[in-house]
């Protein structure tokens, strides 16, 4: 229990998505001009990161890993399929996008007026495949902990993207230097977020 | 041709799922020697690192040719068994009831006599770390070691595969003085544990440290049979 | 084909996305991947090669398909082509140079959602012959690899005081040389990946004005 929740404090501050990995950052840029979508998009990744993750774990150690396939027997044991992860990862990811956007919007119509334009979008978020590759990567020991990682690092980016709208509606106000409106002043921000997160690296965990 | 009917989209997913399938299998197959050498390299530099022998890519065979000169699996009580050291794979082993662990042991020649290089593998918070520890013939005195960890920032090194967080290892006991196990204690500075089996931790790094910790206290138990044979 | 190879407008596909048409700091495309490998100039070079490499070839895959693909399966389609090339590029990384592979990690992998790609095959390669899809790929290519390249300098130099891991600054000017320099370790972190493109987007904006934005 402790370990889980070490794990979360870590995904969500110390690797946070956006300011130590730069991940998600294209929709991150585009749909950060306003607290309110904002967040209907940082909802969006929050739950499809929580859900493709720990799909994704069961993929990766019973198929496609070294030895993944030993279920099958013993003659499947040496079998490594681990070179077609990126595109089963993705593939898992476009379809569980489209099969969460068919369920939300029949079983939920009000989240989905609300979710429905941002999770076609989700597909192609780096954040998504990213959490994916780090749970590769990471090798956890059990759908629990993948399972976590994947909401933590949401949590992560949802912080992200919040403040940042929330900044970019304030500075919006403020006389910045014509070469640097929108976008220049953003990256600059987001800098400056990011050294401002890195206050949590001291924590290792 | 009509290619919005459903007969034809799917004979032309079907048709490339199988193409694209095989092209990737050919390409992975055709590369994997290619990459299976580069991960071989890779882990005899990790070894000759742990007796202090910095190596290139270029030279790390040639330089692990000439320094390792023998290597062998012994079993949980000390005896040498059939099989290649080199090709076992710690992360299964470590699955294993102890009794059944294969224990690969290289044997590298040094200025300083022969040292014996055992691989050690646990797990920290964000995944496995791993490492290879080098003992003096005494079998008791650390000679050196060499840690490592994935699930890095690219271009942040990790704390304890850094050389101030290795070099103190070199020294350190196993054995107290009436030969029972204690292993390295990873610990606070303030922490109190006798000097000779004590190593500094990574500051704020508690988890990491005690995994470490656990992971040279687990592998030098399995280990201790192999110790005691040697002895005598 | 009634123009020429290099005439006047495929010149333009390959020149404009270098600069007026960049797809970093004018089209905010492809961040996400940009800036994690910019720590050093090799990775970069080998992250813009990369992604040169899939793009191009994805753009002539999907033009010369493009009379073929079914409507419906359009995007799947487009996405299956990004990752079978992405996965190729990384077996070939991995096999001969592990080092830089390694550097990389898993934004080898994240070259699939790197939303130039899909914006080049769904904005043009659709919709154009393979020649010109293959200039605009390499053109977008070299684009985005050109600021990659820009950040990785001076996160480089500025950051260890290395170029391409060949040492610059001379070691006896460093303090602990008993010299006057220090190295900026700010450089090497991820913050100031973002700042320097903030920065380059600054430069890029007040030299051509017709980019600012409102």
């Amino acid at each position: 229990m402790e370990n889980l929740l070490n794990l979360f404090v870590k995904s969500v501050f110390i690797e946070n998505m956006v300011f130590a990995y730069f991940l998600g950052m294209c929709s991150y840029l585009a749909v950060s001009k306003s607290v309110k979508t904002a967040t209907g998009l940082g909802l969006a990744v929050i739950f499809v990161l929580a859900i493709t993750l720990p799909v994704n774990y069961l993929l990766e150690n019973y198929l496609l890993k070294e030895g993944a396939l030993k279920w099958m027997g013993a003659g499947f044991e040496t079998i490594d399929l681990s070179f077609l992860s990126f595109i089963m990862f993705i593939a898992v990811i476009a379809s569980m996008v489209q099969l969460v956007e068919m369920v939300v919007e029949k079983f939920a119509p009000v989240l989905y007026t609300q979710l429905g334009i941002f999770l076609p979008l989700i597909a192609v978020n780096c954040a998504i495949l990213g959490g994916s590759l780090f749970m590769q990567q990471k090798a956890f020991h059990n759908i629990g902990e993948a399972t976590v990682y994947g909401i933590g690092s949401g949590v992560g980016w949802f912080l992200a993207i919040v403040a940042i709208a929330a900044i970019r509606e304030k500075i919006q106000y403020s006389q910045v230097p014509a070469p640097l409106r929108g976008l220049g002043i953003t990256f600059i921000i987001t800098g400056l977020m990011g050294l401002a997160f890195m206050g949590f690296m001291g924590i290792k965990l | 041709m009509d290619t919005n009917g459903n007969k034809y989209t799917f004979i032309y997913a079907s048709a490339m799922v199988i193409f694209v399938a095989a092209i990737l299998s050919i390409t992975a197959l055709k590369l994997k020697p290619f990459q299976q050498k580069n991960v071989a390299i890779e882990k005899k530099q990790n070894i000759l690192s742990s007796v202090g022998i910095e190596s290139t890519f270029a030279n790390a065979e040639s330089i692990y040719a000439e320094r390792i000169v023998n290597s062998y699996i012994v079993n949980f009580s000390g005896e040498q068994i059939e099989g290649n050291a080199f090709d076992i794979d710690l992360k299964t082993e470590r699955a294993k009831p102890e009794a059944d662990r294969k224990l690969p042991v290289y044997e590298c020649k040094t200025d300083e006599g022969i040292k014996y290089i055992l691989p050690m593998y646990g797990a920290g918070l964000w995944g496995p770390i791993w490492g290879y520890v080098s003992v003096n013939d005494d079998m008791n005195t650390l000679y050196g070691a060499n840690f490592a960890h994935a699930g890095e920032t690219p271009g942040l090194g990790a704390e304890i595969s850094t050389k101030a967080f290795q070099d103190p290892f070199k020294g350190k006991k196993i054995f107290d003085e009436s030969g029972n196990l204690v292993s390295i204690i990873v610990a606070k500075s303030s922490e109190n544990a006798p000097a000779e089996h004590k190593v500094d931790g990574i500051s704020g790094g508690t988890i990491t440290s005690k995994g470490l910790q656990a992971m040279l206290l687990n592998d030098f138990t399995s280990y201790k049979a192999f110790f005691t044979k040697k002895k005598q | 084909m009634s123009e020429g190879l290099f005439s006047k407008k495929n010149i333009g596909l390959l020149g404009n996305p270098i600069g007026s048409n960049n797809p970093i700091t004018v089209q905010v495309l492809g961040i996400c991947s940009a800036l994690a490998v910019t720590a050093q100039l090799k990775p970069a070079f080998v992250m813009a090669l990369s992604v040169t490499v899939v793009v191009a070839f994805g753009n002539v895959i999907i033009s010369l398909l493009r009379n073929t693909i079914p409507n419906r399966i359009r995007i799947i389609v487009q996405l299956v082509v990004i990752a079978a090339l992405v996965i190729i590029v990384d077996q070939f990384l991995k096999a001969f140079v592990y080092d830089v592979s390694k550097q990389l990690s898993v934004f080898v992998g994240l070259i699939i959602t790197n939303c130039i790609l899909m914006g080049r095959l769904e904005a043009f390669a659709l919709a154009n012959k393979p020649w010109p899809s293959f200039l605009d790929g390499i053109g977008n290519g070299a684009g985005y690899g050109l600021i990659l390249i820009i950040i990785a300098f001076f996160r480089e130099l500025f950051g260890s005081g290395t170029l391409w891991g060949y040492r610059i600054i001379p070691e006896s000017w460093y303090i602990a040389n008993g010299g006057f320099y220090s190295n900026n370790g700010m450089m090497i972190l991820p913050p100031m990946a973002l700042i320097t493109v903030g920065v380059i987007i600054w430069v890029q904006r007040s030299r051509n004005s017709k980019l600012q934005e409102k």
